[in-house]
């Protein structure tokens, strides 16, 4: 019962359950308040948005925290508290993500649309052309038709190589082994490999490429395909592996109750049941490497011109390209023209990232078992 | 269309634990054979290894001979595939195959295997393991529907009639109805008097009420105790084990008296 609780709450419409809580309106007092003290403190050491921002968020879940055990008790006070940091945690995540975004859309999306941006390449853009442009104020010339080539090329060969050896060993794993040292051995070496610093897979595919086809020639796009599937190869075990077990046992003895063979179980029931989180898992392994640099800079080199043949002559990359740009502007004393392209690079292959993100999602839910639908 | 099974000191294995020992029994064809007995107690191990399903799990292993009509499964050279395809299994829970549609999921003993068969045929067979399975009714509107779409009572009988359309000698139930309501049940009962017009049918249930409805034979399976491996006590007409058991461990286990 209610017996220490003012009647003139009741009266104002309250049922008897929801007597003893804060008026709704207390946290837009709370914001609003801190909001008021945070300008002013900020007032008398210099007003700064982003400090005004943060004193504003400490004060708000400091007096929403009063406020709580004031008007109603301590227990719902710590689980707002909580439930305010967790938010608080949430927000700081989200911060950097959103910055970059911003700052590579805002950058970058003059020089991506300046014309012809996607269409040509480095030939013939000397230091000269980039100098007369900035002077006169027409265009950046010049585009990243040779890097994106370069990047998609690359990555497209990465994957071809990696995926059926990836998905070869996973299979492997979850289907065939049973536990014993081979399969632990595999999967050890998958998690050393997961951590190898990109860098140093770079090294060893030039290293081999240079025992196989000498020095020299072996500066190409192939050396870094090979770089990069070192790189892959662990990730789409580890995605592959995880969905092949998480496939349900009674599905596979339902169909070696049918009379069904094990690799044709494996290649029209497990596979096709888990394919939807195979795809999206690989989908984001090409995610991952087609952003990397080091591997790419010390097997493939860098070029002004676009090459479409992976077995000959060094090849640009996305990533290279930018780094190239940024570190070493084609015009030393205009160095505008080539941070304009770098950023605007640099929101190409973020587009290509995100557009590869959403590729995977649009995979797990075309290719997701069927469960309604009566 | 219906075998007969025969066991000769039969011994299943887990590793190096032993689950059942010694089983002889004599299953007859076109009959159903209820297996009862604790949790636990090997029944449906036993029933596993009758379409050597049981080895299918890492370390296990059987002893002794399991014949069909007359030849002997375990024989070295026998393709476990081959036994499959003649001894037919449902499952403790309904497992359509969440991929394939209601008419994929009939036709997935034949498609799985890479048998091509005309538009026509398929139908057919579509239709005949529905109509046995008496799900035709429910159904065939839909045939193009996701399997997993159905009921849970739909679903089991989906799966008798993925198992019947490839037209096995011998069907396996794994405790089919624990899932399943009671109108399920009757419907899955009803089906297994037809069943054993044409196969061989052997049920390992927890139900009593459900072995005396629909067997003819009750095989009544025990444990002498935790880590002992589990035996068959007694196998008899299902009216003498329910009214006239001659073990006194059956007469506890089948009046409730049971530990």
């Amino acid at each position: 019962m209610t017996t220490n609780v003012k009647t003139d709450l009741e009266n104002k419409g309250r049922s008897r359950l929801t007597v003893g809580q804060k008026p709704r309106w207390t946290w837009a007092a709370c914001l609003a308040g801190s909001a008021v003290v945070a300008a002013a403190v900020l007032a008398l050491i210099g007003f700064n948005v982003a400090g005004w921002a943060v004193l504003t968020a400490v004060l708000y879940v400091a007096s929403m925290y009063v406020s709580t055990v004031v008007l109603e008790n301590r227990r719902k006070a710590t689980n707002g508290l909580w439930t305010n940091l967790v938010f608080g945690a949430f927000v700081i995540a989200l911060l950097p993500l959103v910055s970059v975004l911003w700052t590579v859309l805002s950058i970058g999306l003059p020089g991506l649309l300046a014309p012809g941006f996607l269409a040509s390449d480095m030939l013939g853009i000397t230091g000269a052309v980039d100098q007369q442009s900035v002077n006169e104020g027409t265009s950046v010339l010049g585009g990243v038709a040779h890097a994106l080539v370069g990047s998609l090329l690359i990555t497209i060969g990465a994957t071809v190589i990696s995926v059926p050896i990836g998905l070869l060993t996973s299979i492997y794993l979850v289907e065939y082994s049973r536990g014993g040292f081979f399969s632990k051995a595999i999967t050890f070496f998958v998690d050393v490999m997961t951590g190898i610093p990109s860098i140093v897979a770079g090294l060893f595919a030039a290293g081999l490429m240079m025992t196989l086809v000498g020095p020299g020639t072996n500066v190409m796009g192939f050396s870094a395909v090979l770089a990069l599937s070192v790189l892959m190869i662990p990730v789409v075990v580890r995605s592959t592996e995880e969905m092949l077990r998480v496939v349900p046992n009674e599905l596979r003895e339902a169909s070696y109750a049918l009379g069904v063979r094990k690799w044709r179980t494996i290649l029209r029931v497990v596979i096709p049941t888990s394919i939807s989180g195979i795809a999206s898992g690989v989908t984001l392994a090409i995610a991952r490497v087609i952003g990397e640099t080091a591997p790419i800079l010390v097997t493939a080199g860098v070029a002004i011109q676009t090459n479409w043949n992976l077995f000959q002559d060094w090849m640009m990359s996305l990533p290279v390209y930018i780094y190239r740009q940024m570190m070493f502007p084609t015009a030393p004393s205009a160095p505008d023209a080539s941070e304009q392209r770098a950023w605007a690079a640099a929101l190409v292959l973020i587009i290509i990232v995100m557009l590869l993100n959403l590729l995977a999602r649009f995979i797990a839910k075309a290719f997701a078992p069927k469960k309604s639908g009566r | 269309m219906s075998k007969r099974i025969d066991a000769i000191d039969l011994n299943v294995y887990y590793g190096k634990f032993r689950a059942v020992a010694d089983v002889d029994i004599t299953i007859e064809p076109k009959s159903v054979t209820a297996f009862i007995g604790p949790s636990g107690c090997g029944k449906t191990t036993f029933l596993r290894t009758l379409n050597r399903m049981h080895e299918v799990l890492p370390g296990a292993h059987v002893e002794g001979k399991l014949l069909l009509d007359g030849d002997d499964i375990y024989a070295p050279g026998v393709d476990p595939v081959a036994v499959r395809s003649n001894v037919g299994m449902v499952f403790q829970r309904p497992n359509p195959f969440p991929t394939m549609t209601i008419r994929e999921n009939v036709l997935a003993g034949l498609k799985l295997n890479g048998q091509r068969i005309s538009k026509g045929d398929a139908d057919a067979v579509v239709e005949k393991s529905l109509r046995g399975a008496n799900l035709w009714q429910e159904v065939k509107d839909r045939l193009e529907k996701p399997g997993s779409g159905l009921s849970g009572g739909q679903q089991q009988r989906l799966c008798i009639a993925r198992t019947i359309a490839v037209e096995p000698e011998v069907i396996l139930m794994d405790e089919p109805c624990s899932a399943l309501d009671p109108i399920s049940t009757l419907a899955v009962e009803d089906l297994i008097s037809e069943l054993k017009e044409q196969y061989t049918v052997v049920i390992v249930t927890h139900n009593m009420q459900q072995a005396a409805r629909v067997s003819d034979k009750t095989a009544f399976f025990n444990i002498a105790g935790t880590g002992k491996p589990g035996k068959l006590i007694e196998y008899a007409e299902t009216s003498q084990i329910f009214n006239n058991p001659q073990e006194k461990s059956t007469e506890d286990y089948v009046s409730g008296r049971f530990g």
